[in-house]
């Protein structure tokens, strides 16, 4: 079955609190040279579809729950195993 | 006969019994409604309160405006029956397009609970019908994502159409909203959100005044003229 995993951003032209408090702490810590922090969310969600059927049902929750098209935008990709953002460490 | 007001309860509402309560000092009949209900049991009007309904998962209000409650609530409000949001209300009402725009995080990152400043700028809802325009008012809000958001053109459409029914006070916006918007109301005025608490200043013995009791006797008031 495949893996989605779906990227969610604050629209650009709107303020991020979260980043802005994030890129503000960076300096302190000594991590020069960062800007445009945003913070959002990352979902991740096995789907029993393949194909045109696939895409219709990710757009369609995206667009209809999982995010809110107001003020956020979104990236969906299918991901293999060893990408999904919990696989353990490789070293 | 004396006008029904329905308060829906979700899971993790809080501010219910306040909202509840506050119909009846107003002079109402509050009815309680269940999240799971699939009817609002005929009431005048509908009150959607405080809380953090469904934990704020996914979004404030987005798993709440999906209970099969709303459904109907929506069909009341297409059909002009008088619909109000309070704070997770007015999240829920945005959610579910009852209302332009969105709530997002203060934009200090604070959780702020405190009395605010709240000018009424508009009296042609039945939510604003108790106050004077212009009406300076004192309210208590509590929130973390209050922000009050939207797009230039919606903000624009707003203010020229009169939609912008309570204003923070000038330099008491709590949250970064836009404009310093604190409840606006729909096309056909009968949805209003606002993130300030009415119901909790409506007993002249607690310290939050008695500011919010008029959103519910002119509710009331305005049922009574169209019977």
């Amino acid at each position: 079955m495949p893996r989605v995993a779906i990227d969610v951003l604050l629209k650009r032209e709107l303020l991020d609190p979260q980043g802005r408090a994030t890129e503000r702490a960076l300096p302190g810590l000594g991590y020069d040279g960062v800007s445009d922090v945003r913070i959002g969310k990352h979902l991740e969600l096995d789907v029993d579809a393949v194909g045109e059927a696939l895409d219709a049902l990710v757009e369609a929750m995206c667009a209809g729950f999982l995010t809110n098209p107001v003020v956020e935008t979104y990236r969906w990709r299918v991901i293999a195993d060893d990408e999904r953002a919990d696989a353990p460490a490789t070293r | 006969m004396t006008a029904r007001v329905g308060v829906v309860t979700f899971p993790g509402s809080l501010d219910d019994r306040d909202a509840a309560t506050a119909v009846r000092i107003a002079g109402g009949d509050a009815v309680a409604l269940w999240h799971e209900d699939d009817d609002i049991k005929g009431v005048d009007a509908v009150v959607l309160p405080g809380g953090f309904s469904y934990g704020d998962s996914l979004r404030c209000g987005a798993i709440a405006h999906l209970a099969p409650v709303m459904a109907a609530v929506a069909r009341f409000a297409a059909e002009g029956g008088p619909v109000l949001g309070i704070c997770n209300g007015f999240q829920v009402l945005c959610e579910a397009r009852l209302l332009p725009g969105a709530l997002l995080r203060n934009d200090r990152l604070r959780f702020v609970s405190r009395p605010v400043g709240v000018q009424v700028e508009r009296t042609d809802t039945p939510f604003s019908a108790g106050y004077a325009p212009g009406q300076r008012l004192v309210l208590p809000v509590k929130h973390g994502e209050g922000r009050y958001v939207a797009d230039e053109s919606t903000l624009d459409e707003l203010e020229s159409e009169g939609r912008v029914v309570f204003r923070y006070a000038t330099g008491e916006n709590p949250n970064g909203s836009a404009r310093d918007i604190a409840g606006i109301t729909n096309a056909a005025r009968n949805v209003v959100g606002l993130m300030p608490h009415p119901e909790h200043a409506v007993d002249a013995t607690l310290s939050e005044g008695t500011d919010g009791l008029a959103m519910f006797a002119g509710l009331l008031g305005s049922l009574t003229s169209v019977r």
